[in-house]
């Protein structure tokens, strides 16, 4: 038998009611690794992320984590810490007692009790912030202080459920960087729960997609984004541009698709298509250019008209209607040396071109 | 609303400095009350015992409520309102009927009594339950109980679940959870309920009399008496104002004292 991964996740399900809100999910989580469980509300992240740290017990499968089954261990014993959402600091002790918290059992003497708390002061840059009290610290503030009261205790996982959902757009972004840092400073598996797409592909080394309880696919963020191989997943990571197609036929170069709207185009897509099969194209906006001049091969075309534009500062989004068809595609251009006022404006004719490689092949459905 | 609550306030004290006479329309100025407060050694014994007795209530009647507003708060899922009013229930009745209800439970030949004879525990009636402290303790216990409930339930509905699980997750169990966590954050609501019991039990006169026999009486009862069989309303208003002044001392260092105490575990 395979060795098992430093967590393992085996046919876990969580039923409430008739609602399963994890529904039979498989997955391992290496040691060290940055792991981020993203879906839409409701989807059962965070049931699934409760269950690692036993504040739900799973209806059906195990949890190993460190190679050992978790099923007897109650929440208190785990070698997992939790950095709550709202992040759960106790409003009646000061900062100091707030980090020292989990380190009651550990009776550790004062001096190196002092000693510790000050470290962990330190790593998340709030020396010199024991005496604060809980009231007294703003929202990226609190965020550290869970973060330490966390891994003071050295987890094995550290599990946080939304971190950066409280904070606003600057401070999240500035977060985001150092938590990857802290991470790799720690050397301590994270698994994080979230919504935000964009905070999943910054931070995780691996991202599992989550829906209505399942795990629909999960890989590097680089994988998920440029190679999804669903459409749920195709859609929830960034924006895309959906077609529906036939394969139409194949060579060796890859497959003809006759698509709705876009005509026929060419695709070197997985091999696991055969001809006549329905299929869904896709198309991310970024990947489709304007202009006159296109490279010589491996590119389709098409002409369309501007209907709409949106101007969003370092990037502007095209709406371009294609002939026979009311339903608009995106197109994103970067706006580069302040390029954004001087693209195609309003029913301007242009024409769209893309590469055969960045076509994605999806089943329909 | 502010001259309704000051203008008796400044009556008594003005008549507690009056002498009576017994002369209509003849008003003398004098510390004799407070003399007789201070020199006769029964009126402080009683305002000590009053104060003894009613800690000892607003102690009773909190450790009875906490652990019925931690059931509501914590374990009961949906109409929490519901077990509130169901709880409020026996308070609809009048208080000297549940006072006199109390009566017949520890009575010689009450239900606790009859009920102890029936299962042959004891030969006679215990005669030690009732006209004691124990007795008055009980009863306004019992009394006051929703007034206890009611303060202590809203700090625990408050607390955030999030904070308990958070010490669970840093490796407490439940009872170390609780000492931890949800006991300080719901503090704020047992002092209220200490309060809110200890202040006006201390006044209490029926009470006392109707329970209590000779050793359960009560500062009320002086008052209620000068008041009252003897006529005598200046010596009546010294003990209130006495009584009031004490009161409003106790509770004062009470709640320094709980200042000091928070300080003191904040730096531990």
């Amino acid at each position: 038998m395979k060795d098992r991964a430093f967590i393992s996740i085996k046919g876990i399900s969580k039923h409430f009611g008739k609602v399963r809100a994890v529904d039979d999910v498989d997955l391992e989580i290496e040691k060290g690794e940055f792991f981020a469980l993203l879906g839409p509300s409701g989807c059962g992240k965070t049931t699934l992320l409760r269950m690692l740290a036993g504040f739900e017990v799973p209806t059906a499968g195990e949890i190993y984590i460190d190679r050992e089954p978790t099923a007897a261990v109650p929440h208190f014993l785990r070698p997992v810490n939790m950095v709550f959402q709202n992040y759960a600091i106790f409003p009646h002790l000061n900062v100091f007692q707030n980090i020292a918290f989990g380190l009651r059992k550990d009776r550790l003497p004062r001096p190196v009790l002092e000693e510790r708390v000050n470290d962990a002061l330190a790593l998340i840059k709030l020396d010199g912030y024991g005496a604060r009290r809980a009231d007294e610290l703003s929202g990226g503030q609190r965020q550290r202080v869970a973060l330490a009261r966390a891994l003071i205790k050295k987890p094995k996982v550290l599990l946080l459920d939304e971190p950066l959902g409280a904070l606003d757009k600057k401070l999240r972004e500035q977060m985001q960087l150092e938590l990857r840092d802290l991470q790799r400073n720690v050397g301590i598996t994270f698994v994080f729960v979230t919504h935000d797409q964009e905070e999943a592909l910054t931070m995780s080394d691996r991202i599992a997609v989550m829906s209505s309880g399942k795990t629909i696919e999960h890989g590097p963020p680089s994988q998920l984004y440029d190679r999804p191989r669903t459409r749920f997943v195709a859609d929830f990571l960034g924006t895309m541009n959906f077609f529906e197609g036939r394969v139409a036929g194949s060579d060796g170069d890859g497959l003809a698709i006759e698509t709705d709207r876009l005509g026929m185009v060419r695709a070197q897509g997985p091999a696991d298509f055969a001809v006549g099969d329905r299929l869904t194209v896709a198309l991310r906006p970024e990947n489709i250019r304007i202009s006159p001049h296109t490279p010589n091969d491996d590119v389709d075309t098409i002409g369309g008209t501007v209907s709409n534009t949106a101007y969003l500062g370092d990037r502007t989004h095209l709406y371009v209607t294609l002939e026979g068809s009311d339903q608009p595609v995106l197109v994103a251009r970067q706006n580069m040396d302040g390029s954004g006022s001087d693209g195609p404006a309003g029913h301007a004719a242009v024409s769209l071109w893309w590469r055969r490689s960045s076509v994605l092949l999806l089943k329909s459905g | 609303m502010v001259m309704a609550l000051i203008s008796p306030f400044v009556l008594l004290i003005g008549i507690s400095f009056t002498l009576e006479t017994g002369a209509q329309d003849e008003w003398v100025l004098s510390l004799a009350n407070y003399q007789a407060v201070f020199e006769k050694p029964q009126y402080l014994r009683v305002l000590g015992r009053s104060l003894v007795i009613s800690s000892l209530v607003a102690l009773t009647t909190v450790l009875l409520a906490y652990p019925a507003a931690y059931f509501i708060a914590f374990h009961v899922r949906g109409n929490k309102m519901m077990w509130l009013i169901l709880i409020t229930l026996p308070f609809w009745t009048s208080y000297l009927l549940r006072v006199f209800s109390w009566k017949l439970i520890l009575g010689y030949n009450g239900v606790i009594n009859s009920a102890l004879l029936w299962l042959g525990l004891i030969d006679q009636p215990l005669d030690f339950i009732l006209y004691n402290t124990n007795a008055v303790v009980v009863t306004l216990a019992h009394a006051w109980a929703a007034f206890a409930i009611l303060p202590i339930f809203v700090s625990l509905q408050k607390i955030d679940r999030t904070l308990i699980e958070a010490a669970h997750d840093l490796g407490e169990n439940s009872i170390a959870a609780f000492i931890r966590v949800t006991l300080p954050l719901s503090m704020p609501g047992v002092i209220a309920a200490l309060l809110l019991v200890f202040i006006p039990t201390v006044g209490d006169y029926v009470t006392p009399k109707m329970v209590g026999g000779p050793n359960g009486l009560m500062i009320g009862s002086l008052i209620q008496v000068a008041f009252g069989r003897l006529d005598n309303w200046p010596l009546g208003a010294a003990i209130s104002v006495v009584s009031m002044i004490t009161v409003t001392g106790t509770v004062c260092a009470f709640l320094f004292g709980i200042d000091r105490l928070k300080k003191l575990v904040a730096r531990a």
